[in-house]
């Protein structure tokens, strides 16, 4: 059975009439398959409906889903159309004529290799061009940036926020609610209001222990700042695994002889381990692509991946940001994979219902 | 009570050690609630250094101004005495004539002339050049009178509202920066008034960021519903793989979807390129998308649709598909049971989902300030810019604190109706 076979006579004849009214229209051929493509897909996922739908019915249907297939199209299109937009070979932000008609001439890789190259001393040496690129090239030090402060502030929203999480679910924890809306807070305050009341009170001389001239233009006030933001994730992410974590395996493990150590580390641990990854992965990705702070907290050297861009985007854009965006999108696929397998592992674990 | 146990009345149970079991389990609660609160309290300190305080360190700069008593100490402490009627007494230009002549040797950051004509400058635009013009020549003025010898040096020192304004900053706390965050200021007779057509910015961008945003909210609603809906009722396998459609713009660096729309909506972009090449408009009517409000709102939408999918599809998929068929064997029709059985059952998750992008909404900041154009600026923008470039701190935090206000009551909304347990990703 093809998929045109779910449509109703008249609708099978109403698609054909449609792709040729496309075709007199634009009068291309391409255009003509690709609206054909997207009319014709919401057939594919046309359920089997009862004998007595009426016709009206399975048309509704039908356009419930062409809706729904456009909206599909236009929250995956911006984030996959950046990477064949990276190998232009021309310092366009959109197709030239030889990628429409598939030249290789049309496409290169210069905007990546312009990742190492923006900012070295000398691209053209031979000998110690590695280090020139470590210390010089603008890209690798902003994801070296990047990534010192994204793992130092997930260590410590990680560390902080399960510790409270833990606490949070327990059935005694005095004031719940009130504390828990405080300390998922950053997550809803205006990323300009934290950054300037960071930027005043970091500056603060004479206020911090090792930091007399205050936590402004030092890692550490980034870290801070970013450790923030990152909270909140891990403590709903940690909260959800212990939702409905069964308070007798902690009676059952102390009966046993373990003390409160032992009881965490082999019982509590492995099941919102799941929850503590996801959660830290949300915050470390959040501090990776967080701009607002950086901009307000840090010193022209302390240039990360986001503030490169942000920049970039608004002075000179060229297709490097592209180069560099297509491989954050690459981190961001590796990372959505591996959370889908902790939830996996972690409904398992639980006795949910696998996924 | 150990007697009491002793002779055994009834009531009075005990544990081993002798203690009543009544104090012996509220001793164990107490321990246990002490237990929690002390896992909870390492991040509730982290967050009072990193979070809490620096964002009251904003609410008090946004009251805080003590430029006035700095930069002219003495004075500060008579002008009080002014009733304000005419001009102060000679004694009182006297202190002040002597307090500029001493700023003027000042080069401390805070106690300058400069700083003082600034936020003079602030309350009446344009006095900034009699303050550094007259600091110039104070030092002329070495005896009275005074108030004559200053009037000479500049005929504005006449006006009663320079006077009033000087009595009004002489004081380390102000309301003045939030009159000026809500486009009001004091007119020359001390009163509270409008500022001038061509100076209310603050109130319209605040009424546009929330418009847009309550506009935003919408769409997102638009469109999210039929895709939530759409999740919820396919198969498990099927749902998860276009879940990953909604997941993957989600977890994409804010930039990154911001650079691509950029690309997208450009002139030469594609979605202007796929609208000529199928003919549906010329090559020279090429429509500008970006760099103006339609650029924020489609960029904005498409960042917060997966806010508004998610606590949708998490509501939606716990609604038994059988309620609608029962609706339909009682005979109603399919918008009928649509509208009666399986709406109501929505709400919850829209308003979780609406709250949540709208809250998120008012305060953006990094796409406006990229795609917006000038049109497309946000309130967040125009506190950024009072922080990082006009330097006029105060206002940018009193602006802020309006903001904050604003975001915290929605907030409040929220955990009542939603409750902030609620909240979850993915």
């Amino acid at each position: 059975m093809t998929a045109l076979d779910k449509l109703p006579a008249p609708g099978y004849i109403a698609y054909v009439v449609a792709c040729i009214v496309a075709y007199l229209f634009t009068g291309t051929l391409v255009a003509t398959i690709g609206i054909a493509l997207i009319i014709g897909l919401p057939l594919f996922f046309m359920s089997e409906l009862p004998p007595y739908a009426t016709w009206l019915e399975k048309f509704g249907q039908y356009i419930f889903l062409l809706i729904c297939t456009m909206i599909f199209i236009f929250l995956i299109t911006p984030v996959l159309i950046i990477m064949p937009l990276s190998f232009n070979s021309e310092p366009y932000f959109s197709f030239t004529q030889g990628m429409m008609s598939l030249d290789p001439a049309a496409f290169s890789t210069r905007w990546y290799q312009d990742i190492f190259l923006f900012g070295m001393n000398d691209p053209n040496r031979t000998e110690g061009w590695w280090s020139d690129v470590w210390n010089n090239a603008t890209w690798v030090k902003a994801a070296a940036n990047s990534f010192k402060f994204a793992v130092l502030a997930t260590i410590l929203a990680t560390f902080f926020g399960t510790l409270a999480a833990l606490g949070l679910s327990r059935p005694e924890m005095p004031w719940r609610s009130a504390i828990t809306s405080l300390l998922i807070s950053p997550m809803i305050v205006p990323l300009v209001i934290t950054a300037t009341g960071m930027f005043f009170f970091y500056a603060k001389k004479d206020t911090f222990p090792f930091f007399p001239r205050g936590l402004i233009n030092e890692d550490i006030g980034i870290v801070l700042a970013h450790a923030t933001l990152g909270v909140p994730f891990v403590i709903i992410t940690v909260t959800a695994t212990l939702t409905g974590f069964d308070n007798s395996l902690i009676r059952a493990s102390k009966s046993l002889g373990a003390n409160g150590w032992t009881t965490f580390r082999r019982v509590i641990m492995p099941l919102i381990m799941p929850g503590m990854i996801s959660g830290a992965l949300f915050a470390f990705i959040t501090s990776l692509d967080e701009v607002v702070a950086v901009i307000f907290l840090a010193d022209v050297h302390q240039v990360t991946i986001p503030r490169q861009m942000f920049s970039g985007i608004r002075e000179q854009i060229s297709p490097t940001i592209l180069a560099v965006a297509t491989v954050l999108v690459l981190i961001s696929i590796g990372l959505l994979t591996t959370l889908e397998l902790l939830r996996r592992r972690s409904e398992r674990l639980r006795g949910l219902s696998p996924g | 009570m150990t007697d009491v146990t002793a002779s055994g009345v009834p009531g009075a149970i005990t544990t081993s050690d002798g203690v009543p079991l009544k104090v012996s389990l509220a001793r164990a609660t107490r321990r246990q609630r002490m237990q929690a609160l002390l896992l909870v309290m390492p991040l509730l300190l982290f967050l009072l250094v990193a979070f809490v305080l620096p964002i009251g360190e904003m609410l008090f700069r946004s009251i805080y101004s003590p430029i006035g008593p700095n930069v002219l100490p003495n004075f500060s402490k008579v002008i009080h005495e002014w009733d304000g009627e005419d001009l102060p007494p000679e004694a009182v230009f006297e202190v002040f004539v002597k307090d500029m002549t001493k700023a003027k040797e000042s080069n401390e950051i805070g106690k300058t002339i400069g700083n003082l004509a600034t936020r003079v400058n602030y309350e009446i635009p344009g006095s900034r050049g009699l303050f550094t013009k007259s600091a110039r020549k104070v030092k002329n003025i070495t005896e009275g009178p005074y108030k004559e010898a200053l009037i000479a040096l500049d005929k504005r020192w006449e006006n009663q509202h320079i006077w009033r304004t000087l009595q009004r900053i002489s004081s380390n706390y102000t309301a003045s920066f939030y009159l000026a965050a809500t486009d009001r200021k004091y007119n020359e007779d001390n009163e509270i008034v409008r500022a001038d057509p061509l100076y209310q910015i603050y109130l319209p961008i605040l009424g546009k960021t929330l418009w847009l945003s309550a506009l935003i909210t919408f769409i997102c609603l638009l469109i999210a519903y039929p895709v939530s809906y759409l999740l919820a009722t396919l198969p498990l396998r099927t749902s998860n793989l276009l879940m990953i459609m909604v997941l993957l713009p989600f977890w994409t660096s804010l930039l990154v979807r911001t650079t691509a729309w950029i690309a997208m909506l450009q002139t030469e972009g594609i979605v202007n390129n796929i609208l000529v090449f199928t003919r549906v408009i010329s090559e020279e009517s090429r429509i500008q998308m970006i760099y103006n409000q339609t650029g924020t709102i489609v960029a904005m939408v498409h960042i917060l649709l997966p806010f508004m999918i998610l606590p949708l599809y998490s509501v939606m998929k716990t609604i038994p598909p059988y309620y609608m068929r029962a609706a339909r064997s009682l005979g109603a029709t399919g918008t009928y049971s649509f509208i009666k059985v399986y709406f109501p059952q929505t709400i919850p998750g829209i308003a979780a989902g609406t709250l949540l992008v709208f809250i998120l909404a008012i305060g953006y900041y990094i796409t406006p300030a990229l795609v917006g154009g000038s049109d497309g600026l946000l309130i967040s923008n125009l506190i950024a810019d009072h922080i990082k470039k006009t330097l006029n701190w105060s206002l940018g935090s009193a602006l802020g604190a309006i903001l904050l206000a604003i975001v915290l009551i929605f907030y409040w909304i929220y955990n009542k109706l939603v409750g902030v347990d609620n909240l979850k990703f993915g």
